[in-house]
């Protein structure tokens, strides 16, 4: 890959590196949407398709600013009640202010997650996952690596119903994060380069681990219209979850970068039907390194437990966990 | 032995309630009733109303009306004044179980 592109894509990379968005799910009387930058501690039967993002990106050194833009898909299966598998997909198109525009799909992701801890009554999850992306399989003009890179993760949610009544108007917050480390399995890359005078050099390029960190800070209308106070919203706002997300990244090896968090905070409105949740967010850069563009990200996302219980709620070891057992 | 629901689902969330849910009302309500945003299961949906200091004081006859397969209620004797809560567990068509409480106040 030539220095221009690894520069163009390494500046995409730094806002658009959030983790595709993930489950939905349900723990007591608390609803989680899926989130579209930070991905929720829960395993569920659903599809992403899609989530499109959009931002234009600085340029660095001799590298032009440029538009970027994300077309992506995750599907998630439960292959139990606590335990799920994802496989994503991302389709990126960069079109820098000076050149030709690069398109291609990154690496495939698969990620594991297992929910071990669950407490319906304090509305809290907490899971563990592992991503795994695919070294090889995206296209090297937009900067997929061959080399695949493993991000071992911590997950957590957490909703304030069990707030004391005196604090009712603050049951309806809900706070969810992750906490992972993006580790590659190859250390850096070493590449061969013949100068003019036909001597040779070596160029050595690390490739860093990455802590990939956020949070969400939601407010869910529905709670506060089911179980704290009606105050009379209708619809559709009765099905509105107006939240924020930070969602970060801090190499933590690299000799120059160590240490220097990029990232974005993105303010949005998810609504959630039966069948369906569509959520919007802007992208705002969190510091001057992350940029200096607001950009904007959409998402539609289908819960096929719902749509098809007995297709896709199908498990190998449990059976169908849709339709729950009458007593 | 019921399974546990689904973390997941497209589960019947209350739609609006009567005594409104955290509202304070003039006249104790002759029933207390919820309607869901979709049909649930009448076998396996129930609803209770509890005085502040935890009694159930609803007649026990919780039903899901047979003429708005979305509505769930249940009677209450004449109240004296004071807070209640009201405790609500149903199973919407598709199986999916949802459960919560509200609370209202008597003047």
């Amino acid at each position: 890959m030539s220095r221009r592109i690894a520069g163009l894509v390494a500046i995409a990379a730094v806002v658009l590196a959030a983790p595709a968005a993930e489950a939905h799910g349900l723990i007591g009387k608390r609803f989680f949407p899926a989130t579209l930058g930070v991905d929720d501690p829960f395993v569920a039967d659903e599809l992403s398709l899609p989530t499109i993002s959009h931002i234009k990106v600085r340029g660095e050194g001799d590298e032009p600013p440029s538009r970027e833009t994300e077309f992506s898909a995750e599907f998630s299966k439960r292959l139990s009640p606590d335990f799920g598998f994802s496989l994503g997909a991302t389709y990126r198109l960069i079109d820098p202010d000076e050149g030709s525009t690069m398109n291609g799909f990154d690496n495939m992701e698969v990620s594991l997650k297992y929910v071990f801890f669950k407490s319906p009554e304090h509305e809290t999850l907490l899971s563990i996952g592992l991503g795994w992306d695919v070294g090889g399989t995206g296209s090297k003009k937009v900067g997929a690596e061959s080399f695949d890179t493993v991000t071992p993760t911590f997950f957590f949610g957490k909703g304030f119903g069990d707030l004391p009544d005196a604090l009712e108007f603050a049951k309806p917050l809900a706070l969810t994060g992750s906490f992972g480390v993006a580790i590659p399995t190859r250390h850096d890359n070493v590449t061969k380069v013949v100068e003019d005078d036909g001597s040779v050099s070596f160029e050595r390029e690390v490739n860093p681990s990455v802590a990939q960190w956020g949070f969400t800070v939601q407010y869910n209308l529905q709670y506060l219209q089911s179980f704290v106070r009606d105050i009379g919203l209708p619809r559709p706002f009765s099905r509105m979850i107006p939240l924020v997300e930070f969602v970060m990244q801090t190499p933590l090896d690299s000799t120059t970068q160590a240490g220097r968090t990029t990232g974005t905070i993105q303010p949005g409105i998810i609504w959630f039907g039966r069948y369906v949740q569509v959520g919007v967010e802007a992208v705002i850069p969190v510091n001057e390194r992350s940029g200096k563009n607001v950009g904007v990200v959409g998402q539609l996302h289908f819960y096929l437990d719902d749509i098809l219980p007995q297709v896709f709620t199908w498990t190998p070891f449990h059976g169908v966990l849709g339709p729950t057992q009458p007593r | 032995m019921v399974a546990p629901a689904p973390p997941a689902g497209a589960h019947a969330f209350p739609d609006h309630s009567d005594p409104r849910v955290g509202s304070t009302v003039d006249r104790p309500p002759a029933q207390v009733r919820i309607w869901f945003d979709g049909e649930i299961e009448p076998t396996f949906s129930t609803v209770r109303v509890e005085s502040e200091d935890q009694r159930r004081v609803d007649q026990g006859d919780a039903r899901v009306n047979p003429r708005d397969g979305r509505l769930l209620e249940v009677t209450v004797p004449p109240l004296a004044s004071g807070r209640y809560r009201v405790y609500w567990s149903v199973i919407a068509r598709d199986g999916h179980r949802t459960e919560g409480d509200f609370r209202f106040r008597i003047k």
